[in-house]
């Protein structure tokens, strides 16, 4: 496609390409490449990206390799206990300067000609310094590239390259309010959570958008995952998940696409004390027990049940079941790299631990029963989405475009993003579409003052 | 017992545990699940560690716990059953069509025998394995790594109560683990 090479300006090359109006987007985004190189400069160099998780890094000189984009970043914990982010190649000739996982270092000294930096960055260590140097290079200019901006959120840990970003609480807007259900305990009495040990990492080949998408919103796509609903993965024995804490709820489709974020979420009704896991004694009376206080903590907000989630760009979550942190890394238009945590309050029993370890592990990832279906998917929807005569026929996002859906009654609830009651429709495609039309202004926008859209009083949700 | 009639014994062993080994590829090659799932004892432990790259003095921290990380695979009978139950719906969309397997299964080394040589009731065998999988058209994954498997003897046959796999790979290349190791 012409336009989406040349583009005859920004815009066009947008409109062209997603057509939010008539609810059609170019699969060019998916499978071109050099879209896909515009997407590393455009978006990941830009957006606010999450990197792991504080637990992973409690004490002094703890680290962990994370990934950036395409780019391999270290996420470190430095001796004064400040919280460093910082791209894992040396300044001299560009060698991983770490290339285990995880772990604890006073330094990381680089392989190759023994540079070194310490943990928070600082070049401290030239081999030679004196005699080949003449102790004339500024090793304060020649640390490792360290990002513009990290944020400690709740325990997560996120991080930007880009100075002119806007802070991670004005990029989020109040789409915290339902981030905050996968952050906080599940009692929401603002314990601790850590990571369990162990992040699942695999490659998938497809375009890394296709599950940032499916995360967001799709609800649509229950035949994907019949054969696991028929076998019983779910914690009760059945289905995949415990649905009946859902059981009456209003089921919201919530996008804010003027950030590009976008969530699943359930409504209780106000009387419905209902919670999941409820199929052992152990188990049941801790969750039991935590939605009492989960009731108490969060008041009329304990109505919101929340459901899988995309944070813009390519971090997508389930806060509940199975309660987890997922990264599309991309590596190429036509493959990714996934990226797994798992999430567990601290204090959680060790019944209660196990019991959703095996849940999580079951449901999740290459091994889970359930996403298995869903790579298959997205590795041949991609497969076959490459040809000259496919790239001609725009993926269908119309669903739900056009009229509104029925009113939603919140009772005084001031939830943020632009609601959509979906109960009686099943599904809903705006979140998607919410999704892309962020996904357009970062790929045309110059900068930072022009994707701050709702810096003029135009976005609609904040 | 002379020398030689325990080395006797022992070849006898190893070649009666090999040919179990080799039977049980057979039958996942040839896709019989549910007489593959009747060779494991009902508390089998299936543990598969992810693995990462730690430095030379901390290899205890290579591979993930069983029993308390997340590990591709740490699960018992009733799951490993509910996998087999669910390529048989039919509608198992990475298993539907089925991929083509193959398991080589080599480098078979009998670690131990309780309470005896010549009468075990429980074996311990590590091997090398390496599974290719092709599915759809093209395809292909090769995952290659070692095993390590304890067998028991119920009802005077050979059944798996334990096994360990070990992948070679760090970040997983294949997108699913729809099969069985």
């Amino acid at each position: 496609m012409a336009t989406a090479r040349k583009p005859r300006s920004k815009s066009s090359n947008r409109n062209s390409l997603v057509d939010l109006e008539s609810g059609v987007i170019s699969r060019e985004i998916f499978v071109n490449p050099e879209i896909y190189a515009q997407e590393q400069e455009q978006l990941f160099a830009r957006a606010w990206l999450f990197i792991g998780h504080q637990s992973q890094i409690s004490k002094p000189g703890d680290f962990f390799v994370s990934s950036m984009g395409e780019e391999s970043v270290i996420l470190c914990r430095d001796r004064q206990n400040e919280i460093h982010v910082f791209l894992n190649s040396c300044t001299h000739r560009g060698m991983k300067v770490c290339r285990y996982d995880e772990g604890n270092t006073p330094v990381f000294s680089c392989p190759y000609h023994g540079w070194s930096f310490a943990t928070d960055g600082k070049l401290v260590g030239v081999p030679y310094f004196k005699d080949a140097y003449k102790e004339t290079l500024d090793k304060s200019k020649w640390g490792l590239p360290e990002v513009a901006q990290v944020c400690n959120y709740k325990g997560s840990i996120w991080a930007t390259w880009d100075k002119h970003a806007p802070s991670f609480a004005e990029y989020m807007g109040g789409f915290t309010t339902y981030l905050d259900f996968l952050l906080d305990t599940w009692d929401g009495a603002g314990g601790e959570t850590e990571v369990f040990g162990g992040i699942e990492k695999w490659v998938i080949p497809c375009n890394w958008k296709f599950p940032a998408e499916n995360f967001i919103g799709d609800r649509y796509h229950n035949i994907s995952h019949r054969s696991v609903d028929m076998a019983g993965v779910g914690p009760s024995g059945v289905g995949r998940r415990d649905t009946t804490e859902r059981e009456g709820a209003t089921a919201l489709d919530i996008s804010f696409p003027e950030r590009g974020h976008g969530t699943i979420t359930f409504l209780r009704p106000d009387d419905k004390k209902t919670t999941s896991y409820q199929h052992s004694k152990i188990v049941s009376e801790y969750f039991a027990h935590c939605e009492s206080e989960r009731q108490k903590n969060y008041g009329k907000w304990a109505r919101l049940l929340p459901g899988p989630s995309t944070v813009f760009p390519n971090m997508s979550y389930l806060p509940r079941q199975p309660r987890s942190i997922a990264v599309w890394n991309p590596r190429g238009a036509n493959s990714h790299e996934a990226w797994r945590w798992f999430l567990i309050d601290k204090n959680a029993p060790p019944e209660v631990r196990e019991f959703l370890r095996h849940y999580y592990i079951t449901y999740s990832g290459p091994s889970g029963l359930t996403e298995q279906d869903d790579m298959e998917n997205w590795n041949y929807a991609h497969n076959a989405s490459q040809g000259v005569i496919a790239r001609r026929h725009p993926y269908n996002y119309q669903m739900g475009l056009g009229f509104d859906g029925p009113p939603v009654v919140t009772d005084g609830l001031e939830m943020p993003g632009q609601i959509r009651n979906v109960t009686d429709a099943f599904a809903g495609e705006q979140n998607q579409r919410g999704f892309y039309q962020r996904w357009s202004e970062f790929m045309s926008a110059p900068d930072w003052d022009a994707l701050a859209t709702w810096r003029n009083g135009n976005g609609k949700s904040h | 017992m002379t020398t030689v009639e325990t080395n006797i014994s022992r070849i006898l062993l190893k070649e009666e545990i090999q040919d179990f080994l080799f039977r049980e590829a057979e039958l996942l090659d040839e896709r019989n699940f549910e007489e593959w799932l009747d060779l494991l004892t009902d508390d089998i432990r299936y543990w598969m560690p992810m693995r990462r790259n730690v430095k030379a003095n901390e290899l205890d921290r290579e591979f993930t716990r069983e029993g308390q990380d997340i590990n591709w695979f740490d699960e018992g009978k009733g799951t490993l059953d509910r996998r087999v139950r669910q390529i048989l719906t039919g509608v198992h969309w990475a298993e539907e069509p089925l991929s083509r397997i193959c398991h080589f299964v080599t480098n078979v080394q009998l670690l131990g025998a309780e309470p005896s040589i010549t009468d075990p009731i429980e074996v311990s065998v590590k091997c090398r394995f390496l599974i290719y999988r092709n599915r759809v058209q093209t395809e292909t994954d090769f995952l290659i790594g070692k095993r390590e498997d304890t067998l028991r003897k119920v009802n005077e046959e050979w059944k798996i109560s334990q096994r360990k796999i070990i992948l070679d790979q760090n970040v997983l290349l294949a997108k699913n683990l729809t099969f069985f190791f």
